[in-house]
C-alpha cells in the first residue's frame, strides 16, 4: 500500500539525515521525500511517500515518532487529504511537434514556462498519476529531461498538522 | 561571572551529580581536561583505550541508577568509542558521551583529527548534538542527560568543538527542561491496564515474561509483588536476569536460545503472556512462525511503542514506564484478585518439564565451565556483581549464577560485544566501591580489552577475572560442531599468552587452575586473601563443553537440543 507520511520536525542541521538514515537502516522504502521550513521557521515539514504493508507503516510512524527531533507524524493517506506534485519537463519542440506539445500541455492544464527555437519547458502540477499519464502521453523520444518535486500533501478540512 | 566553555562542561557535570568520568585526553579536549584538573568533585578514570571508557561508563550506569559519562577526544578518540556506544544503544543504557571536535571554523576541512562524529554515531545513539555556540552548551548538556535517562533510555553524544570550550559565557544550568518534540509517556492507559488485569485473571496457563526494561525502570520489586500475588510462573530474558529472584520457586529460568526446557515450553504453550519490558527478539522466541502457531493472548508493557507489535502481534498493548504501569496493576489487584483454578494444573505441567533437569551437564576429568560458575555462586553467596563477555562462558554465567537482585548481571545482550567484561568490571566498581565483582570471560574475549588490566592497577579495581579457558572461540566452535560438520574454521586460538605471567606483568595476581578439586580453594583464596587484588584466574576447562539447551537459529522454541550425555 502507498502511504503519504507527513512529519513536523525541528528545523535543525542534520534533521533530514536522521529521517533518511532511519529509513535506510530499517529497510523502509522512500519513493519520494520533500522538505522545507513551515511558516514557523523553527519547524520543517517533510512529506515522505512510502510503500509498505500496514504493519510496516505502523512501525515507520512509531520509529519516526521516536526520533527526538520529530514533533509530530501523521499518515495522511489514512483519511481525506489532497496531494500534489510539481514536474518540469523539457521536450524537443520543432516542426509539427511544436504545435502538438502545446496542445498536450493545454489538455493536461500545464504551462509552458520556457521557450527556445527547439525546446519547451513545461510545468505541470497534479497528483502523481496525472504526471505519469502526461509522460506516457508524450512521444518518449522527444523528452529531454524531467524533474519532479516528489509528493506533498495536506489533510482536508479540520485535519490539521500543527504544533 | 563569565567562565569558559570547558568550565561550563565541568559545572554541568557537577550539577548532574556526576562523580566519575571515564576518558582519554587529546588535542580537542585539552581545555576540558584543564578544567577537570582544577577541581576535585569529579574523579576521572584514565582508561587505556576509548572503547573501554564507554563500556565502563555503560556498566557504571547498569550497576547503579545513575547516568554514566565518558569523555574522549575528536577523530580516533570518537571512532574508538563507536563499539561501546552501539553496545549501550542496543541494551538501552542511559549514558552521555562527551566528544571533542576540531574548532568550528575547521569543520568540513578534513582538519587533523576531524571526523563527522554526529554522522558516524547517528545510527547508534538515542540522540546526538553538535554544539556550535558556547551559549547553547549548558542547555545542550542538560538535554543530553534528560534524553539519556528518560523514556526508553539510551546513549547521547555531545560533540563539542575546541573553540567552544575556550569561549567565555555566563553559566546558568536550567533546572527543568521542556522539549516540544520529546515527551515520553510515563503513565499507562488506565483502560488498557484494567483490561490486562482482567485477562490475567482469566488465564489458565499464564507466564510472566520479563526483560531488561524491568531493570531499567527499577521495577523488580513491583514485578515480584505482582507475580507473588498471582502465583504465576516467571521467566527472564538474558537482559532481565535479576528482575525476578532466580532462587524463587516461581522462577522457571531464562528463556530463549539457551533457555531452560521449562521456560521455553511454558512460554510456547501459555495461553496468556504478560510481557514486561521485553521485546520478543529473535534470540528469545526463535522462529516467529513456529511461535505464532499457538493460540494465546499477549499483554505487553513497554515504554517504547515501537517495541510493541513489532515482531509479534499483541492483544493488550500498554505504553508506559514499567514501574508506573505495574503500580497501577497492583492497585487494581489489591482490591481483589481471583485467578483461575486451572492454573494449578499448569503448575503441575511446569513441574514435569522441570523434572527434565535441562541444566544438568556431563561430568569430566577436566574442569567443566558450568561447575566453575556454580562454585563461584556459592563462594560469593550469590552477592557478587557478575560481568561477562560474549560466548559460551556468557551463557554458562547466565544459566548457573542465580541472580536474586537486579543490576547484578552486567552483559552485552543486544549487540553481543566481546571485550566488554573487564571494562564492565571497572565501571561496576566505580559505581559500587568495595563490592565483589567477577568478570566471567573466555580467552578470546578477554584479549579484546586486556589492556585495561593496567587501568585496574592504577585505580585499584580488584575485578576477579574468571577466564573459562577452552582454547577455543567456543561459541563459534559449538556452531561449527553442530551445523558445519565439525569444520572448525578459525575457531581455535593458538599461541595464547601465559595469562598468569601476563597478570603479574600488569602488577596483579595470576592463578592457573587445572583440576576440578582446585576450583573451590582457588575461588575462596581469590575472594578472601586477595579480596583487594585483581586476580586473573585462568581455569583450563573441558574444551568440548557445549551450551544446552539450545534452540538452533530458525527453529521453534520447543525444538530444543538438550544435553547429549546425562
Ligand atoms: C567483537 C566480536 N567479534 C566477534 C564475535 C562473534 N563471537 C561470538 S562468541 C565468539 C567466541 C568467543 O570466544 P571466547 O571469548 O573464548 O568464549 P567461549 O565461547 O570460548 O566461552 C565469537 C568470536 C562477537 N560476539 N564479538
Ligand atoms: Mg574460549
Amino acid at each position: 500500500m502507498r502511504h503519504i507520511i507527513s512529519i513536523l520536525i525541528e528545523n535543525e542541521a542534520g534533521a533530514l539525515s536522521r529521517v533518511s538514515g532511519l529509513f535506510s537502516a530499517r529497510g523502509y522504502n522512500i519513493e519520494s521525500l520533500t522538505v522545507a521550513p513551515t511558516e514557523d521557521e523553527s519547524l520543517s515539514r517533510m512529506t515522505i511517500l512510502t510503500v509498505g504493508s500496514d504493519d510496516v507503516v505502523e512501525q515507520i510512524t512509531k520509529q519516526l515518532n521516536k526520533l527526538v527531533d520529530v514533533v509530530k507524524v501523521v499518515d495522511l493517506s489514512e483519511a481525506a487529504h489532497v496531494e500534489r506534485e510539481l514536474m518540469m519537463i523539457k521536450v524537443r519542440a520543432t516542426g509539427k511537434d511544436r504545435e502538438e506539445m502545446k496542445r498536450m500541455t493545454d489538455i493536461f492544464r500545464g504551462r509552458i514556462i520556457d521557450v527556445t527555437e527547439t525546446t519547451y519547458v513545461i510545468e505541470l502540477t497534479g497528483d502523481s498519476t496525472k504526471l505519469d499519464a502526461f509522460i506516457a502521453a508524450l512521444d518518449g523520444g522527444l523528452i529531454l529531461e524531467t524533474v519532479r518535486t516528489g509528493v506533498c500533501g495536506i489533510g482536508r478540512g479540520d485535519r490539521i498538522l500543527k504544533v | 561571572m563569565m567562565i569558559s566553555g570547558a568550565e561550563i562542561v565541568i559545572k554541568c557535570l557537577q550539577e548532574e551529580k556526576v562523580d566519575c568520568v571515564f576518558g582519554y585526553p587529546g588535542g580537542s579536549v585539552l581545555h576540558i581536561y584543564d578544567a577537570l584538573f582544577k577541581q576535585d568533585l569529579i574523579k576521572h578514570v584514565l582508561v587505556r583505550h576509548e572503547q573501554a571508557a564507554v563500556h565502563a561508563a555503560d556498566a557504571y550506569s547498569r550497576s547503579s541508577q545513575r547516568v554514566g559519562v565518558a569523555l574522549v577526544t575528536s577523530g580516533p578518540g570518537v571512532t574508538n568509542t563507536v563499539t561501546g556506544i552501539a553496545t549501550a544503544y542496543m541494551d538501552s543504557i542511559p549514558m552521555v558521551v562527551l566528544c571533542g571536535q576540531v574548532p568550528t571554523s575547521y569543520i568540513g576541512q578534513d582538519a587533523f583529527q576531524e571526523c563527522d562524529t554526529v554522522g558516524i554515531t547517528r545510527p547508534c545513539v538515542k540522540h546526538n548534538f553538535l554544539v556550535k555556540d558556547v551559549k547553547d552548551l549548558a542547555l545542550t548538556i542538560k538535554k543530553a542527560f534528560h534524553i539519556a535517562a528518560t523514556g526508553r533510555p539510551g546513549p547521547v553524544v555531545v560533540d563539542i568543538p575546541k573553540d567552544v570550550t575556550a569561549q567565555m559565557c555566563e553559566f546558568e544550568y536550567p533546572k527543568t527542561i521542556q522539549m516540544r518534540s520529546y515527551n515520553p509517556v510515563v503513565k499507562g492507559h488506565l483502560g488498557q491496564i484494567k483490561k490486562a488485569v482482567q485477562v490475567l485473571q482469566e488465564a489458565k496457563r499464564p507466564i510472566i515474561y520479563a526483560g531488561g526494561g524491568v531493570i531499567l525502570s527499577d521495577a523488580a520489586e513491583q514485578l515480584t509483588r505482582l507475580a507473588k500475588k498471582l502465583d504465576f510462573p516467571v521467566t527472564n530474558t538474558l537482559m532481565g536476569l535479576g528482575a525476578y529472584p532466580a532462587t524463587d520457586r516461581q522462577f522457571v529460568g531464562m528463556l530463549g536460545m539457551h533457555g531452560t526446557f521449562e521456560a521455553n515450553n511454558a512460554m510456547h504453550y501459555a495461553d496468556v503472556i504478560l510481557a514486561v519490558g521485553a521485546r520478543f527478539d529473535d534470540r528469545v522466541i526463535g522462529n516467529p512462525e513456529h511461535f505464532g502457531s499457538e493460540q494465546r493472548r499477549i499483554i505487553h508493557i513497554d515504554v517504547d511503542p515501537s517495541s510493541i507489535s513489532k515482531r509479534v502481534k499483541v492483544d493488550v498493548p500498554i505504553v508506559g514506564n514499567v514501574a508506573d504501569v505495574l503500580d497501577e496493576m497492583l492497585k487494581l489487584l489489591d482490591t481483589g484478585c481471583k485467578t483461575d483454578p486451572e492454573v494449578a494444573d499448569w503448575w503441575k505441567q511446569i513441574d514435569t518439564w522441570r523434572g527434565r533437569n535441562s541444566l544438568a551437564y556431563r561430568q569430566s576429568n577436566h574442569i567443566m565451565p558450568q561447575y566453575v560458575v556454580e562454585k563461584l555462586y556459592e563462594v560469593t553467596a550469590g552477592e557478587a556483581f557478575i560481568t561477562s563477555d560474549v560466548g559460551q562462558h556468557q551463557m554458562f554465567a547466565a544459566q548457573y549464577y542465580k541472580f536474586d537482585k537486579p543490576r547484578r548481571w552486567i552483559n552485552s545482550g543486544g549487540l553481543g560485544t566481546m571485550g566488554v567484561g573487564l571494562p564492565y568490571g571497572m565501571g561496576v566498581l566505580m559505581a559500587n566501591p568495595g563490592a565483589p565483582v567477577a568478570c566471567i570471560t573466555g580467552e578470546g574475549s578477554i584479549q579484546m580489552c586486556i589492556q585495561e588490566m593496567s587501568t585496574c592497577k592504577q585505580y585499584e579495581l580488584p575485578v576477579k577475572i574468571i577466564n573459562l579457558n577452552n582454547g577455543m572461540l567456543g561459541m563459534v566452535r559449538q556452531w561449527q560442531e553442530m551445523f558445519y560438520s565439525k569444520r572448525y574454521s578459525q575457531s581455535y586460538v593458538s599461541s595464547l599468552p601465559d595469562f598468569v605471567k601476563l597478570a603479574e606483568a600488569y602488577g596483579h595476581v595470576g592463578m592457573r587452575i587445572e583440576k576440578p578439586e582446585d576450583v573451590v580453594p582457588a575461588l575462596q583464596k581469590a575472594f578472601t586473601e586477595h579480596k583487594n587484588d585483581l586476580v586473573f584466574m585462568d581455569f583450563i576447562i573441558d574444551p568440548g563443553a557445549n551450551v544446552f539447551p539450545m534452540v538452533a537459529a530458525g527453529k521453534g522454541l520447543t525444538e530444543m537440543i538438550l544435553a547429549e550425555e546425562l
